[in-house]
C-alpha cells in the first residue's frame, strides 16, 4: 500500500518536474528516475561508457536496421536520423528541421533496447543454468544433488509442492513448465534489475502483460466444464440475475490477471523508485551529511528489494497457479450446493 | 502515462523470447528435472518400505530365533533331564542286580556251607559211630571173654526181644 502511494506521488513529481522551467545543469530527480525506470535505446553504464544498441524500425512495411549512435551527437545529445528522432525516449518522424511530425501511422519499433537486452541476458542465464541442472540430472541419475543443483532443487521442488501441488490438484504436472519458467524468470529479472546499471525489465508494464496474458490464456483454455458453469450459470444464483452475473464474471476472468500485471510491474517499479529517490535526496540537498543517511535506507530497501524480488516472483506463479487451479478443479462444490439449497428455501 | 504504455517492441521481443525460452526450458530443462525427481523421490520411497519390510522381516527373524532357542534349551534340558534319569536308572538297576548277585552268592555260599556241615556231621557222626562201634567190639570183646558175661547178654536181648 505504502509502496502504491509512493509511486502515485511519484508520478505527481514526475508531471511536476516535467511542467518545471527547464534551467542549465539543475538536478532533476524526476527526470533522473524516469530515464532509469524507463526503457532506452543505448545502455548507460557510466558517464562515457555507453553502449549504442540496434535500433529496428518497420515503416509502412519498410525494414529499417541502424545503430541507435546516429542518434546521438558528441555531446549526448539526440539529433534525427534519416527522418526520424528520439523525442521522449520514443522514435518519432521527424521532418528536415528536426521537428516531431504528428503523423505516427504505420510506424512500428521494434529495436533492441536496454530491456531486450536485459531480456535475452537473462534468458542466456535460465538457459545456462538450468540446462546445466538437466544434464546434471541425466549425469548423476538417482544420485544426491551437488553443487548448483541442489541450490535450485529445493526450489523447484518448492514451486512443485507447495505452488503447483496445493493449488492445481492432481493436473498440476501440464502446468510444472510454465509455472517453473515464469517463476525463474520472474525472479532472475528482479534481481538483474536490482543490479548497478540493470534495466527495469518486470518493471515494465509490456513485460508483464505478457506474463500475465499467457496464464490468462492457460487458465481459459484449462478451463473445464465446471469452471464455465460458474460464469455463465453460476449455480444457487436465480436466472434472472444473469445478465448481471454473466458480465461480473467475464469481468473477473479478465481482473484476475490485470492485477497480476499491475502488482509485479508496480512493486518492482516502485521499489527502483525508492531506491533512486533516496540516492535523489543527496543531490537536492546537496549536502554531504545526507549521505550517509541516504545511502543507508537505500541499502536496507536493496535488501528488501532482494527480498521482494523473490516475494513477487513467488506471488506471480502461486496466483497463476491458484487461477489455472480455479479452473481445472473437479467442484465437490456441486454437492455443497445442494445441501445447501434445501436449507435456504427453508429459511 | 508513459510509464504503463506497453511498447510494441518489447511486446513482441517478450512474447517471442518468453515462448521460446518456456518452450526450450520445458523440452530440455523442466522435463528431465522433474521426471529425474520424481525417479529419485520414488526410488527413495521404495528404499525406505523396503527397508521397513526387512526390519520387520529381521524382526520375524529374531522372534523365530528366540523361539528356535528356546525350543533347543527345552530340548536340551529334556535331553539332559532323561540321561540323568535314565543313568540313575541303570547305576539302580546294577545296585539291585548287584545286590541279587550278591544274595544270590551268599545263599549259594549258605548252602554249600550247609551242606559241607551236614556231609561233616555226617562224616563226624559215621567216624563216631565206627569209633563207638569199634570201641563197642573191644569193649565186647573183652566183656564177652567171660563166658558169664555172654549168657548175661544174651539173656537180655532175649528179653528185650520179648518185650517188643
Amino acid at each position: 500500500m505504502k509502496r502504491l502511494f509512493v509511486l502515485l506521488f511519484s508520478f505527481l513529481t514526475l508531471n511536476a518536474f516535467a511542467d518545471a522551467p527547464v534551467e542549465g545543469g539543475e538536478f532533476k530527480p524526476g527526470d533522473m528516475i524516469t530515464h532509469h525506470i524507463a526503457d532506452d535505446y543505448t545502455w548507460h553504464f557510466a558517464d562515457g561508457v555507453v553502449l549504442y544498441l540496434p535500433v529496428i524500425l518497420v515503416d509502412n512495411g519498410e525494414l529499417k536496421v541502424f545503430s541507435s549512435h546516429n542518434f546521438y551527437d558528441d555531446n549526448h545529445e539526440t539529433v534525427p536520423y534519416q527522418g526520424y528522432a528520439i523525442e521522449h525516449g520514443h522514435i518519432v518522424r521527424v521532418n528536415e528541421a528536426g521537428e516531431p511530425l504528428e503523423d505516427h501511422g504505420g510506424l512500428y519499433d521494434f529495436s533492441i533496447t536496454k530491456n531486450v537486452v536485459s531480456l535475452f541476458i537473462s534468458v542466456a542465464l535460465l538457459f545456462g543454468i538450468f540446462l546445466t541442472i538437466a544434464s546434471r540430472y541425466k549425469k548423476n541419475a538417482g544420485k544426491a544433488p551437488r553443487g548448483i543443483q541442489s541450490f535450485f532443487e529445493p526450489i523447484i521442488i518448492f514451486v512443485r509442492d507447495d505452488i503447483a501441488k496445493g493449488n492445481i490438484g492432481p493436473k498440476y504436472e501440464r502446468y510444472m513448465p510454465y509455472l517453473l519458467t515464469v517463476f525463474f524468470f520472474i525472479w532472475f529479472n528482479n534481481l538483474l534489475g536490482l543490479m548497478p546499471g540493470g534495466a527495469n525489465l518486470t518493471g515494465n508494464i509490456a513485460v508483464t502483460l505478457i506474463l500475465a496474458l499467457l496464464t490468462l490464456l492457460i487458465t481459459v483454455f484449462s478451463g473445464n466444464k465446471n469452471y464455465w458453469k460458474h460464469i455463465f450459470a453460476t449455480p444457487g444464483v436465480p436466472l434472472w440475475l444473469a445478465p448481471i452475473m454473466i458480465p461480473v464474471e467475464l469481468i473477473g476472468i479478465l481482473t484476475k490477471p490485470f492485477s497480476l500485471m499491475v502488482r509485479l510491474f508496480a512493486n518492482i517499479t516502485a521499489g527502483h523508485i525508492i531506491i533512486l529517490s533516496l540516492f535523489s535526496l543527496i543531490f537536492i540537498f546537496e549536502s554531504l551529511a545526507v549521505g550517509p543517511l541516504s545511502v543507508a535506507f537505500a541499502t536496507f530497501m536493496n535488501f528488501l528489494e532482494l527480498f521482494v524480488a523473490l516475494l513477487q516472483a513467488y506471488i506471480f506463479t502461486l496466483l497463476s497457479a491458484m487461477y489455472i487451479g480455479g479452473a481445472v478443479e473437479e467442484h465437490e462444490h456441486e454437492h455443497g450446493e445442494e445441501h445447501a439449497a434445501p436449507g435456504a428455501a427453508a429459511h | 502515462m508513459e510509464l504503463v504504455t506497453p511498447g510494441i517492441g518489447l511486446i513482441f521481443w517478450q512474447t517471442v523470447t518468453f515462448l521460446i525460452v518456456l518452450f526450450l526450458l520445458g523440452k530440455f530443462a523442466w522435463k528431465p528435472i522433474m521426471q529425474s525427481l520424481n525417479e529419485r523421490e520414488t526410488s527413495i520411497e521404495n528404499a525406505l518400505s523396503a527397508a521397513e519390510q526387512a526390519k520387520l522381516e529381521m524382526q520375524g527373524l529374531k522372534a523365530e530365533n528366540e523361539k528356535l532357542l528356546a525350543q533347543a534349551r527345552m530340548e536340551r534340558d529334556k535331553i539332559l533331564k532323561e540321561a540323568s534319569e535314565a543313568g540313575n536308572k541303570l547305576v539302580e538297576t546294577a545296585r539291585e542286580k548287584a545286590n541279587e548277585e550278591g544274595a544270590r552268592m551268599i545263599a549259594v555260599a549258605r548252602e554249600a556251607i550247609e551242606n559241607e556241615k551236614r556231609a561233616a556231621i555226617a562224616d563226624v557222626k559215621n567216624k563216631a559211630a565206627a569209633l563207638s562201634i569199634e570201641i563197642a567190639e573191644r569193649i565186647l570183646r573183652r566183656e564177652l571173654s567171660d563166658p558169664q558175661a555172654q549168657q548175661a547178654l544174651a539173656q537180655s536181648y532175649v528179653s528185650e526181644v520179648s518185650l517188643s
